[in-house]
């Protein structure tokens, strides 16, 4: 017998014995990257599991794996909760693209949900949020507060993600502020409080006094505090134990809605593979409060920005703009489209160093 | 007054070298359970599920196969390790030896894509164990020629490895049709370079068989050939060692070279098996863990085998009381901290006897 007919004939046993009790609860596995207390990505996508559970009460069951290591482990962990009878599994690290697809093709029947990849299947949705909207008014707000002009951004890895948060923070800045720089630091992690540390400091070091961090944790936060005069803004979490400063606003990765939606879906049996990608309009990124340390009319200037972005009038990404290399990228009043974002491999001019590659 | 004093064993016990290990791994059991305990967990449902439930639970049929894919490279390594440790040579750098035994593999492959031919696989098997080789010869020969650390230097070298692997995950080995993100193509799908398993869902793939005949090999190594005997007599006794005709050069260069290459080729049927593709993380820690694993087996080619296997079940284990009891993960490291904790400290019962003091008033 080989292994599919084992987790067929699992699958048939696990669906009688679904036949048998109706009421059965639908499982709804999470696989996350962190622990579920990094402060960040990780403490937010738990908190949508944990709104799940309260929408649905009884009737959806959830459980969850934390700090799944990206690669071979993370197939592993899927794989088991596939076995353990989930009906649809959210794994919520770009890193879980590949294992998310071979595990799908292995486990037809149970829905997958990939967070920031852009391979999809039958049973297959990818979903992300327009965070490049909340680097917008981020980037409005560091250019605004920057005394020594220079901004410092840690990095997670090169990929379209980060770059695009990258750029939409410089291009706002810039906008408020033409004498602003930006260095950059490559972290390689996702969530390594040490090393997240380590860059800030650097960063404050060589004159930052704004740090904006596309990382989960709140070391950089710690750090700020540390050195004093250096504003920060909360990651994917409000993390607002660091309000009114350094933290003086952040990007709120709001989750809940989707994941009631789709867990609805499965238990309705109308899911569909789709592709998500929602930003400040559809209320998936929200804009934590921007705190008494930010000055009335830059606090004026940033919700007018987001408003702006909220209700479709403006796009962060707006032409005339150019890449890095002196290219023409957008032409006046041209927006970018949905497939350069997603792709986005290259920076905005003006923009000094390299993407690593 | 009775006290206890530790007394001094001439020679290590037979006995408890191979009972301390079962005796650690139920202290451990007793210790973790009660940590469990103190999570809100039930202990007795914790411990079956980390180490029952993998082998002969409801899922076994697809754990089985997961402990072998996880056991697979801990083995390979940790023999390679084994024999350096036995020797007093302390390579502490598998990590990186096993990262560039993956990017030299992943590298002769991909060079190749897309032809398909027989010997692309060999040649891949190859060049990974000599990129594991080549970068533990930098420890080897510095230590050779200047007397330096290799501890220290093996150890740094972990984490240039580590920055090179993101260098070629971005740029040389980056696949062209990926977008913008960063990773090789996925050797899974390009079948002259994939090692998959060689028979469905048992898990065992090359990198499996190759540790089972590295066990049989240093088994026969330490046994029966007169490098084994060097090996063996250079961790004992140096200075009888030099008399005894050992080169110490040549015993570097042959166990940081063993050890390196055997790290390379696990690195390198991992990315074409299980990981897939080299990526900026594809590094799990397997370098490091299988300098537990060679200590837990007692540096016995056997040993490891065993020690292998059980670190493998913690892994498996503990990842599936994760899931289904939602422990925490840190939990689920402590509980592994524990067993390498209690082993070590269970030692002093073969290197000591217990000596029950009855004192006559002082």
């Amino acid at each position: 017998m080989n292994f599919r007919t084992l987790l067929a004939g699992t699958a048939l046993a696990l669906g009688l014995a679904g036949a048998a009790a109706a009421q059965d609860p639908v499982k709804a596995g999470f696989i996350f990257v962190g622990p579920i207390g990094d402060g960040g990505w990780t403490f937010e996508h738990n908190e949508a599991r944990l709104a799940v559970e309260e929408h649905f009460g009884d009737a959806v069951e959830t459980v969850y794996q934390e700090s799944v290591p990206e690669g071979p482990d993370a197939e592993r962990a899927m794989t088991q909760m596939a076995l353990g009878g989930a009906d649809i599994i959210f794994t919520t690290s770009f890193g879980y693209m590949d294992p998310t697809i071979n595990v799908a093709a292995k486990f037809p029947n149970v829905k997958f949900e990939h967070a920031t990849g852009f391979k999809r299947a039958d049973n297959v949705s990818t979903y992300s949020a327009r965070f490049y909207e909340g680097r917008a008014v981020q980037g409005t707000i560091a250019g605004l507060m920057t005394k020594t002009n220079k901004i410092g951004y840690i990095g997670s890895y090169p990929i379209p993600e980060v770059i695009r948060g990258i750029n939409s923070a410089y291009i706002h800045a810039k906008k408020v502020n033409p004498d602003v720089e930006f260095s950059v630091i490559w972290a390689y992690t996702w969530f390594d409080p040490a090393k997240e540390a380590d860059a800030a400091k650097a960063l404050i070091e060589q004159g930052a006094d704004v740090i904006l961090q596309h990382t989960d944790s709140t070391a950089p936060q710690a750090a700020a505090q540390e050195a004093g005069d250096v504003i920060t803004f909360g990651q994917a979490s409000d993390m607002a134990e660091y309000a009114p400063s350094p933290r003086v606003s952040s990007i709120i990765d709001n989750w809940a809605p989707y994941y009631i939606d789709r867990v609805q879906a499965v238990i309705d049996g109308t899911w569909e593979s789709t592709d998500t990608w929602d930003g400040i309009g559809p209320g998936m990124v929200k804009i934590g409060e921007i705190s008494s340390a930010v000055p009335e009319d830059v606090k004026a200037k940033a919700t007018e920005v987001m408003e702006s972005i909220a209700s479709g009038a403006y796009h962060p990404f707006t032409g005339p703009l150019n890449k890095q290399d002196g290219s023409a990228w957008l032409a006046e009043g041209e927006v970018a489209d949905d497939g350069t974002l997603a792709g986005m491999n290259f920076y905005v001019e003006g923009l000094t160093g390299d993407i690593p590659q | 007054m009775a006290s206890f004093r530790l007394e001094k064993r001439p020679t290590p016990s037979q006995a408890w070298t191979w009972a301390t290990p079962v005796l650690a791994v139920l202290l451990t059991m007793v210790a973790g359970g009660l940590m469990f305990a103190a999570l809100g967990k039930n202990p007795f449902l914790a411990i079956k599920t980390i180490f029952y439930d993998p082998v002969l639970g409801e899922f076994a049929f697809y754990y089985r196969g997961q402990l072998l894919v996880k056991a697979g490279p801990l083995i390979l390594i940790a023999i390679g390790l084994a024999m350096g440790f036995k020797a007093g040579i302390w390579n502490i750098g598998a990590e990186g030896q096993y990262i560039m035994g993956a990017i030299f593999g992943a590298g002769v492959g991909l060079a190749f894509y897309p032809t398909e031919a027989w010997y692309i696989f060999p040649l891949m098997v190859i060049a990974g164990a000599v990129g594991g080789l080549l970068w533990a010869m930098i420890p080897a020969i510095l230590k050779v020629r200047f007397q330096t650390n290799e501890i220290l230097v093996s150890l740094l070298l972990v984490y240039v490895a580590e920055q090179f692997l993101a260098a070629m995950s971005l740029g040389l080995l980056r696949n062209p049709e990926a977008t913008g993100f960063p990773g090789s193509r996925n050797l899974q799908q390009f079948p002259a370079a994939s090692n998959p398993e060689l028979w469905a869902g048992t898990g065992i793939h090359f990198g499996v068989v190759a540790a089972l005949i590295a066990v049989i090999f240093a088994y026969i190594l330490l046994s029966r050939h007169l490098m084994g005997f060097h090996i063996q007599l250079a961790g004992q006794s140096p200075k009888a060692a030099r008399f005894g005709g050992v080169n110490p050069t040549a015993l570097v260069v042959f166990c940081m070279g063993l050890s390196g290459a055997l790290a390379g080729l696990a690195g390198m049927f991992e990315v074409t098996g299980p990981a897939g593709q080299i990526s900026i993380n594809f590094n799990a820690g397997y370098g490091f863990t299988a300098i537990i694993v060679a200590f837990l087996g007692r540096l016995h080619p056997i040993g490891i085998l065993l020690a292998g296997l059980l670190m493998a079940l913690t892994y498996i284990g503990g990842e599936a009381a994760q899931a289904t009891m939602q422990l925490p993960a840190a939990a689920i490291q402590a509980f592994q901290g524990m067993l390498l904790f209690f082993l070590l400290g269970v030692d002093v019962l073969s290197n000591y006897r217990i000596r029950l003091n009855r004192e006559a008033a002082a």
